[in-house]
């Protein structure tokens, strides 16, 4: 069979690969690009994105600020030059997008809007109404159909990377049309598959976020970084998890509990302004706190019985009937659509019920700055990678810039790297996608009479996750997590396929995402149980405390024939030393030089 | 009290197995907040796993779980059972698509047709990044942000009866993202897609009856964009016609 061969592969046709594939596509036209992709790019999770994209473009603001915010938020786990890489292209490239025609909103004078989120001292975020993220990416995908060097590999699923001589050199690649599996090579390639948000029963996440890129890395030998930091969002529609943006907050919407009382104001998220006050919402306060200390204040209230209860658990309120039906139908008309679809409600008049739900991996495959992997010839950007700048907590709005930032980056990275390589292992590859092809087919393919469930192994899985590794953890619940999940690892092989088909097996497909949730699962739980401190989202209530002696490092979770191996790597300070998190109070931010 | 349940009529076809297509019946729990995509996802993991489908976003923004629900295109997702109960409901792959597989429709030809009509900003006058962003005012922005939303679901095409008549026809949605960027006033391009677009036959066959537009999850009206471009291009060629000298 003749051999698919590129210079550069991009598994993943979301924002971090499109932004990777323009950037190859415009550097030279005689590098050949293939974006291989599970579903058609336009369909990538990168479409739900709401709020907005942060880039300091507005003259009150300074890069400066950004990179404190960014810092401060990541409770001092990202590191810093990342950070400041990261803060420093985000102008250009967010102008670049406005210059291939994203459509974002603007201010009168037609200059780009920016509008206010959480964690983020100064408002800088731009928006394309509060459907940012499909913007983004239509207008990623519309652009890269303009470059001829650029070949898709639309409804392809990775299933494994190929190595040969230390090298990344391709993957082997399941063709759903078909059901073929073949082998892709390249001198380089860039993993850009976004997050794992499924390995959780309440998420955001859509359903192809399965944590492909991780496990297909992590499988190969390559650690998996930060794992055990896991966003949640604290504005999820109960039981579906859709998301309901940190905009509707930015533009002024308030958390309420049972008894209608603001009560972010009990957990050092400062003093609540009325909201017909016009200095509302004030930045780094009250509904604009960072994530991670919103969605742990939804729990404190829980344990304190000040919550609501609904069929799908337990909910609080977020009440945006102050905006009034103009402002909410100009700046955040989707999440009226949603809660009028979803939840039968209109925000215009009435409460919307919300939880917090798992929104994004801060961790993810390991790289340096320019999306490096220490495997050679493999890269990765995106919520699939871990550079890291998002630390223990990333701020609302910065993800959708990484993926410019960080999906440009890695591609600069790949052209240098394959310009560097001439020799591709042919027959190496060849053998290794026919072993691949084999294991899939001996695995799903012959009938041994295995009870095991696709959906039966998944929903254990998932309440796993949420029970032992959820917002508070707890060396005992951690322990319990990660025994279950080892166990599911032996389960997951009396899997039963009742489809046999080679035709779009979309049940084939599904095995195969949950063996990657199984090992994204593997590298959460025991990250989570090492790191016997609390920072950002990673909160044990055994050991309530950060702890910058021991653990102002990144975790590295390497496979291995057992439980997974946990190194650690000291994050990169420069100029803004650990300091406290604070927000909310006048004195905001004092302890580090940012301020 | 016993659950209450409900039938869904399903269409399948597995090209590898069998050589015409046919339906199945399941039975599903009705649950008032269900969506027809929930009964699919319960279908598939409770009852039969070879049941094939597209999803991934469930509210309504991917685009990928686009079916005939009782003859009308609808994105799944957005689509209450509610709506139907007690009756069956009969769930189809799109119209005038061919099927890979069961409830799955081989889209390529729109992939093409966004290429040919040139589906991306080419602007009217280059500007290097440094030089900032290029202005424009709300009401510029307002002028084709309605084009901009399209999602690609492909409802518009099933209910397109020019469309089910040729495939040539580069068809609504392909039509409303040419607009899109026609109507930006970053863009320059709009004489290049004119020739695409009034190459094509189908769109003079397209006598504004709007299914697309009803039928559309995003209120893209891309009936609206075809009259508008007809109209634009008409009066163009009027004016050529009549100031052959000085046409621009």
């Amino acid at each position: 069979m003749e051999l698919l061969n590129h210079d550069i592969l991009i598994v993943g046709g979301g924002g971090a690969g499109l932004r990777a594939a323009i950037a190859i596509g415009e550097a030279n036209a005689d590098l050949s690009v293939g974006v291989v992709s599970k579903v058609y790019p336009m369909r990538s999770h990168t479409v739900s994105a709401e709020g907005g994209s942060a880039a300091v473009i507005k003259s009150n603001d300074s890069l400066e600020a950004h990179i404190y915010d960014t810092i401060s938020g990541a409770d001092w786990l990202a590191d810093q030059d990342a950070v400041e890489a990261f803060v420093n292209e985000a102008p250009e490239e967010m102008i670049q997008l406005e210059h291939w025609g994203c459509p974002w909103s603007r201010e009168a004078d037609g200059s780009v809007a920016v509008r206010p989120f959480g964690g983020m001292k100064i408002e800088r975020t731009w928006f394309a109404a509060d459907k940012t993220g499909f913007h983004m990416l239509h207008t990623l995908f519309q652009t890269a159909l303009k470059y001829n060097n650029i070949t898709r590999y639309d409804e392809w699923f990775v299933t494994r990377l190929l190595t040969h001589d230390g090298r990344c050199q391709g993957v082997a690649a399941l063709e759903l049309r078909t059901g073929q599996i073949r082998p892709i090579a390249a001198k380089a390639v860039i993993l850009c598959t976004g997050g794992g948000g499924r390995i959780f029963p309440f998420t955001t996440n859509a359903a192809i976020k399965s944590g492909d890129g991780m496990a297909l890395a992590y499988r190969a030998g390559v650690p998996l970084k930060d794992m055990e930091f896991v966003q949640y969002h604290p504005t999820g529609l109960p039981g579906t998890g859709i998301l309901i943006t940190e905009a509707s907050r930015g533009e002024g919407g308030i958390l309420l509990n049972k008894d209608g009382h603001r009560y972010l104001q009990d957990y050092d998220l400062g003093e609540p302004l009325d909201v017909s006050d016009p200095r509302h919402p004030r930045k780094r306060t009250m509904e604009l706190g960072p994530r991670d200390r919103l969605s742990q204040a939804f729990m404190k209230e829980r344990e304190k019985g000040r919550t609501m209860e609904g069929p799908y658990g337990d909910y609080v309120c977020l009440d945006l009937r102050h905006m009034g039906e103009k402002k909410i139908d100009k700046k955040i008309p989707f999440v009226r659509e949603l809660c009028r679809n979803y939840v039968g409600i209109d925000p215009v008049h009435e409460l919307v019920p919300v939880r917090p739900v798992v929104h994004y991996m801060m961790g993810g495959v390991h790289t340096n700055i320019d999306g490096e992997t220490p495997l050679a010839g493999l890269f990765a950007a995106g919520e699939c990678a871990c550079v890291s700048i998002n630390g223990a907590n990333r701020l609302g709005s910065n993800s959708l810039t990484e993926l410019l930032v960080f999906g440009a980056r890695a591609a600069r990275a790949a052209i240098r790297f394959s310009a560097r390589q001439d020799v591709i292992a042919v027959e190496e590859i060849h053998a290794q996608c026919q072993a691949e092809q084999q294991r899939i087919r001996d695995r799903f393919f012959q009938p041994k009479g295995g009870k095991e469930t696709i959906a039966g192994l998944r929903a254990e899985l998932t309440r796993t996750m949420e029970s032992g590794a959820g917002i508070y953890r707890t060396e005992d619940s951690l322990r319990a997590a990660c025994a279950l999940i080892g166990q599911l690892k032996e389960r997951f092989r009396e899997v039963e396929l009742a489809d046999h088909s080679l035709t779009f097996n979309t049940e084939l497909t599904a095995a195969l995402e949950l063996e990657f949730m199984i090992d994204a699962s593997e590298a959460v739980g025991h990250s989570a149980l090492m790191r016997t401190e609390s920072r950002g989202s990673h909160q044990r209530s055994d050991y309530p405390q950060r702890d910058d002696e021991r653990f102002l490092k990144h975790s590295l979770a390497y496979q291995t024939e057992n439980d997974p191996r946990i190194e650690y790597l000291d994050v990169v300070v420069t100029r803004w030393p650990p300091a406290e998190r604070k927000y909310g109070s006048p004195v905001d931010g004092k302890g580090g030089k940012g301020d | 009290m016993p659950e209450q349940t409900m039938t869904l009529e399903v269409f399948r076809y597995q090209p590898d197995e069998e050589e015409h297509p046919r339906y199945q019946n399941y039975e599903v729990p009705y649950r008032e907040d269900w969506v027809v995509l929930d009964a699919l996802n319960y279908i598939k993991d409770e009852i039969d796993g070879t049941l094939s489908y597209r999803w991934s976003c469930r509210m309504g923004v991917c685009g990928s779980c686009g079916m005939m629900v009782n003859g009308d295109p609808k994105l799944t997702c957005a689509t209450f059972l509610r709506d139907y109960y007690p009756s069956a409901i009969r769930v189809e792959p799109l119209n005038y698509f061919p099927v890979i597989r069961d409830l799955i429709i081989n889209m390529e030809d729109f992939l093409h047709k966004l290429d040919d009509v040139q589906a991306w900003l080419i602007p009217n006058q280059e500007k290097g990044v440094e030089e900032g962003e290029y202005l424009q005012s709300p009401a510029e922005l307002a002028h084709f942000k309605q084009f901009s939303m399209c999602i690609n679901c492909m409802l518009c095409y099933a209910a397109c009866p020019v469309y089910g008549h040729s495939q040539e026809f580069l068809g609504p949605a392909a039509i409303a993202l040419a607009q899109r960027y026609n109507l930006d006033s970053r863009d320059g391009a709009a004489e290049s897609r004119a020739e695409v677009i009034f190459q094509d036959v189908g769109i003079w066959e397209c006598t504004f009856v709007g299914d697309c537009s009803r039928v559309c999850p995003k209120k893209v009206d891309p009936a609206g964009a075809i009259q508008q471009a007809k109209v634009t291009h008409t009066k163009q060629f009027m004016k050529e016609l009549l100031t052959p000298w000085g046409n621009r």
